[in-house]
């Protein structure tokens, strides 16, 4: 039988906007954070702690790991669907990062919330 | 002024009934100032040794046909210039990247014209023809400016990385700017089944816009460009 090639998944839009907002929101992030340590808001510790455990900065943060955990995803997803071609073998790679990006989430999420 | 000069070519050969595997031969000829660009010197190479194959037809940039790997950079040859090359630098020919070698610098376009064809690129519309031809008011022709002039040479889609990758699954910039000729046009009534049609994690969004395909064209067109403005329909009817 002849092999043909199936494509129209009718997706990819949602993910190429999504890994454009989400840029944005690391981009913001990255620029609070450079701005606190220029700022010199946090030169201690101490400092550092009481900054991370701020209410604003917690959301922010909490949104920061959400979009690069969403970012990464895209990413490293693109790369799976270049260069790893067996079906077999690609979808257990799409689901180990699924597992390894969302395990790393959750932990950085217990890590903000225990401050 | 010196009217010729002696240049090394190094030129991919390949001829599958022969060769077990592809070599670059060496080869050197006089150039004159009369051999303005890179296909003059090309004939001048065929007539020293007959054995080298190459596609060319019209020798002006609107056939197509003569697209070549030159010194690492995709190009047409008919539009390169002779005087663009350094004395003692050797010149390096080779076929396009990534698509089969059929002999010596001729590839096979199949795949590239597949992807061509998968885009549906003719006027879908389904009124009644009028008495004298579809109309369009001067802006709206404005905006295929810089779509419609492709000559489908494979410089782009060839310069890709998605498209080495995925020839099979990718439209490659060649066939997507051809797509947004057809989505700009006023007069094409299949706008959302062309945009359906490529709403696909491969089909156009395998473009990262790294602009390769705006770096080699020879017609200065910028495919990058027309995929964006393919997304940006996308997320206007969508969102």
């Amino acid at each position: 039988m002849k092999a043909r090639i199936v494509v129209g998944a009718h997706y990819g839009l949602r993910d190429w906007l999504a890994q454009r907002v989400t840029a944005v929101v690391m981009l913001v992030y990255t620029l609070v954070i450079m701005a606190a340590i220029m700022g010199g808001a946090v030169s201690s510790h101490a400092a550092w702690r009481g900054f991370m455990a701020h209410g604003l900065i917690r959301i922010l943060t909490f949104l920061f790991i959400l979009s690069l955990s969403y970012h990464a995803w895209i990413g490293i997803r693109d790369i799976w669907m270049d260069y790893i071609k067996p079906t077999g073998i690609r979808i257990t790679m799409h689901v180990l990062t699924l597992l390894a990006l969302i395990g790393c989430a959750g932990w950085a999420i217990q890590i903000i919330w225990r401050l | 002024m010196k009217t010729s000069r002696n240049m090394l070519f190094k030129i991919y050969r390949y001829d599958p009934d022969k060769d077990a595997k592809p070599y670059m031969q060496e080869i050197s000829i006089e150039i004159e100032s009369t051999d303005r660009k890179l296909l003059d010197a090309m004939v001048k190479l065929k007539a020293k040794d007959d054995s080298i194959s190459f596609r060319r037809s019209c020798r002006e940039g609107v056939c197509g046909s003569d697209a070549l790997n030159i010194n690492g950079k995709n190009g047409l040859a008919c539009l390169t210039d002779m005087v663009s090359f350094p004395d003692g630098k050797p010149i390096v020919l080779r076929p396009l990247p990534g698509l089969p070698v059929i002999r010596d610098l001729i590839v096979d376009m199949t795949q590239f014209f597949k992807q061509y064809h998968s885009i549906k690129p003719y006027l879908v519309n389904n009124d009644p023809l009028p008495e004298r031809e579809r109309l369009q008011s001067p802006e709206d022709r404005e905006e295929l400016n810089g779509l419609y002039e492709c000559i489908l040479c494979a410089c782009c889609s060839t310069a890709c990385p998605s498209f080495w990758w995925n020839p099979d699954k990718f439209v490659g910039p060649a066939g997507l700017l051809a797509a947004y000729r057809f989505i700009a046009d006023t007069r094409d009534q299949a706008t959302n089944e062309r945009l359906d049609n490529l709403e696909d994690p491969y089909r156009l969004f395998r473009c990262h816009s790294i602009m390769n395909c705006v770096d080699v064209c020879p017609k200065g067109l910028n495919p990058t460009k027309a995929i964006g403005k393919i997304k940006d329909m996308m997320v206007s009817r969508a969102v």
